[in-house]
């Protein structure tokens, strides 16, 4: 999809309240947008919002075969995607102009800066080296992706663990991290990019343009530097001429601005790292629910359960003890199986319960518990295949009902059973007859 | 709304159609299908006599039923093609009436008779290629201005910002504008002026603004002397006096959308104080 053109009166506002020196979200020139860093649940995820530009970097390891003139070096890799989500305009899998100059400007910012220690990532020399890759996905397209996406390459960086692994001899064993601790990499320093578009022929200035600003600007600036005041990184695009004095004021912003969010980010980090000892939830990850249904949810009928306590005492009070016989259950065939003894049953009447549970209420499925034992002690011979009763409770009651010892043993159970089904409330009969298919 | 919604997940767990009377100003969610209820029955609302909506009913039932956005005809049924509010407009005349559905999005599908902002991509023969904010732009011909001749051409550059309104949308044509009325006359429309600022906010919070009961624009009126252009397609253009007040405008409509009425009558007063 075509990007939605930038109309002449847009241009020219723009350009007039940048000369009054305002801007459209009310920054004043040298302001940058709220910059937030969330994490992920693994270590090396993160997710850096630069007002509405979002970018997300994930950090990876691989053990690999080193390259031949660098012997002793691990490899980095880095690689910034514009998604097509971040804006229309991004077409898929073609290279544009403007991500090779953001991937090349980053390369610059973060390889040859040499601001993660590549010795540090060899194994074994000449044989097995960590090849950190780095990716970045933009995820929302409002301006100036370059600083969003090296703010969340270092903090990812900063945030990953490798794998321990350990040298003895020719043999290299790997940990995973039950075994030891992940080990962090080594950071030498965080280069940070600070972009300054100028408008005008370099007349005005402004820090951390947004998209609408970079449209009309005439030229940008990027230089990368660290919370030392060392530049790693400077480029200049769009072809205007800057003068000697304008530079060497950039660069004082810069340090400024790379000293405030490297402080940022120190604070970011130092919190997950709280939180993730405290072993609560932390960063992005903690707005996914695990194990939660949200939608389709059943509203709960509402039951009175003020005095379901006395109620239990006293059935257990009323009940007598349950009979000795401690009922085995016997295997017939395979698949099949009998509790008590014959005919005989030791469970509880099922007429005198049911009252006690229109009492209660709610524990209904305690009967259908019991009349399904009940229909499968009578019609064990001619149960094919049983399928064992899948009604699962959770509540006390319930139990407690089933504990009740029988009053009336000798009640043949098939009468028991319809006697129940023309007693129970529709709802439940329905239930039951449910039930007793399935089992049959 | 969360209560609406668990209705409308129940409605999913029961699947079947509920009647649209039963469910007005409550959300529905796409795919679900509605019942409107026959008026020659003589039965009332959410009685025994609701059936699906039976489009050629015939001479039995002269109720007319207009469908708006988020419905869709499908056969005899009535189904829903967005989330949202189900909302419902009774007629003058009494029975049938308009029913839409009320959704939040930001994306623009041209409608016929829409007002909308476009922005002049480019200029080619008879025609100017005009961007409205849809899949595809839109086309202006420039007879379409008010005075307009063959000799007499309207002076648009591209670049240019239009007010003009859809005369053709249809989902498999592209999208005709027009900057008259069926009388001739500009009534408003046309090439807008090169100052002001233009920005985008959502659909919904332009049918907000635009509604007949609409306090913002009138409380905004208050502050300053202001011209202002809704498009339907989510653009506003807006130009005070100085830079500054536009700006406060813009920024003050935008945030307009998640405020309820008190909130914006304060800051409308601390505005006011300044």
């Amino acid at each position: 999809m075509k990007e939605t053109p930038l109309s002449n009166c847009e241009r020219r506002f723009l350009l007039r309240a940048i000369e009054e020196k305002k801007r459209l979200d009310g920054r004043q020139t040298y302001d940058y947008r709220n910059i937030k860093i969330t994490f992920g649940t693994d270590y090396g995820c993160c997710i850096v919002e630069l007002g509405k530009t979002r970018v997300l970097g994930q950090v990876s390891c691989e053990l690999v075969s080193p390259k031949l003139n660098r012997a002793t070096e691990g490899i980095l890799f880095f690689n910034l995607e514009l998604s097509q989500m971040a804006a229309p305009a991004f077409e898929p899998g073609r290279q544009s102009d403007l991500l090779v100059k953001l991937n090349r400007l980053l390369e610059r910012c973060l390889r040859n800066s040499k601001c993660i220690d590549t010795e540090s990532l060899c194994v074994v020399a000449g044989e097995k080296v960590w090849q950190i890759r780095v990716d970045l996905h933009l995820l929302n397209h409002d301006g100036n992706i370059i600083d969003a996406a090296s703010i969340a390459a270092i903090v990812a960086l900063c945030h990953f663990r490798r794998p321990d692994v350990s040298v003895q001899g020719d043999e290299v064993t790997l940990y995973t991290p039950e075994e030891r601790d992940p080990v962090p990499l080594s950071i030498h320093h965080m280069p940070i990019c600070v972009s300054f578009a100028f408008f005008q022929q370099g007349t005005y200035l402004l820090v951390d343009p947004n998209e609408r600003e970079e449209r009309v600007m005439d030229g940008l600036l990027v230089i990368a530097m660290n919370k030392h005041r060392e530049i790693c990184t400077i480029q200049s695009s769009g072809g205007i001429m800057l003068l000697k004095d304008q530079v060497l004021r950039c660069s004082k912003i810069a340090g400024v601005k790379v000293m405030e969010i490297t402080e940022l980010i120190q604070k970011a980090l130092e919190n997950d790292q709280k939180v993730r000892k405290e072993g609560g939830k932390f960063g992005f990850a903690e707005s996914i629910a695990n194990q939660r249904i949200t939608a389709f949810k059943m509203e709960k009928a509402p039951i009175d359960t003020s005095d379901v306590e006395e109620k239990a005492e006293e059935i257990i009070s009323e009940a007598e003890p349950p009979s000795e016989v401690v009922s085995k259950p016997v295997l017939w065939t395979p698949g099949t199986a009998q509790i008590g003894e014959g005919i005989e049953n030791s469970w509880g009447d099922l007429e005198d319960s049911e009252k006690e549970d229109d009492d209660e209420g709610g524990s209904d499925e305690a009967i259908i518990l019991d009349s399904i034992k009940m229909d499968t002690g009578v019609g064990i011979s001619n149960i094919g295949s049983q399928d064992a009763p899948i009604v699962l409770s959770d509540s006390e009651e319930e139990e407690m009902i089933i504990l009740e010892p029988d009053k009336n043993p000798k009640k043949i159970r098939t009468q028991t059973i319809s006697a129940t089904q023309e007693k129970a409330p529709s709802k439940k009969s329905v239930k039951k007859r449910r039930k007793k298919r399935a089992t049959n | 709304m969360a209560e609406a919604a668990g209705v409308a997940a129940e409605f999913f767990a029961s699947n079947r159609a509920r009647a649209a009377r039963a469910v007005l100003d409550q959300v529905v969610l796409p795919g679900e299908e509605l019942l409107l209820p026959e008026q020659e029955d003589g039965e009332g609302p959410g009685g025994a006599g609701e059936r699906p909506l039976r489009l050629n009913a015939g001479a039995r039932s002269r109720v007319r039923v207009v469908c708006g956005p988020g419905l869709r005809r499908c056969g005899d049924r009535l189904l829903v093609t967005k989330c949202g509010r189900l909302r419902h407009k009774e007629p003058g005349g009494g029975g049938g009436g308009v029913y839409w559905v009320d959704s939040q999005q930001k994306r623009y599908v041209p409608v016929k008779g829409d007002h909308v902002i476009g922005i002049v991509t480019a200029k080619s023969g008879d025609i100017f290629k005009v961007d409205v904010g849809g899949s595809e732009p839109a086309s202006l011909s420039y007879l379409a201005f008010e005075g307009a001749t063959k000799r007499n051409r309207p002076n648009v550059q591209v670049g240019d910002l239009i007010y003009g309104q859809f005369v053709v949308a249809n989902k498999d044509m592209e999208p005709e504008m027009v900057c008259i009325d069926s009388c001739g006359r500009a009534n408003g429309m046309g090439v807008i002026g090169q100052d002001g600022l233009l920005f985008k906010v959502t659909l919904g919070l332009i049918r907000k603004l635009l509604a007949p009961d609409c306090e913002i624009l009138q409380e905004v009126g208050k502050l300053y002397p202001l011209e202002i252009v809704f498009g339907m397609n989510g653009r506003i253009w807006v130009k005070a006096k100085t830079i500054q007040q536009t700006l406060i405008l813009a920024n003050i409509l935008e945030a307009c959308e998640h405020m309820t009425a008190d909130q914006r009558k304060q800051i409308f007063s601390r505005l006011a104080e300044s």
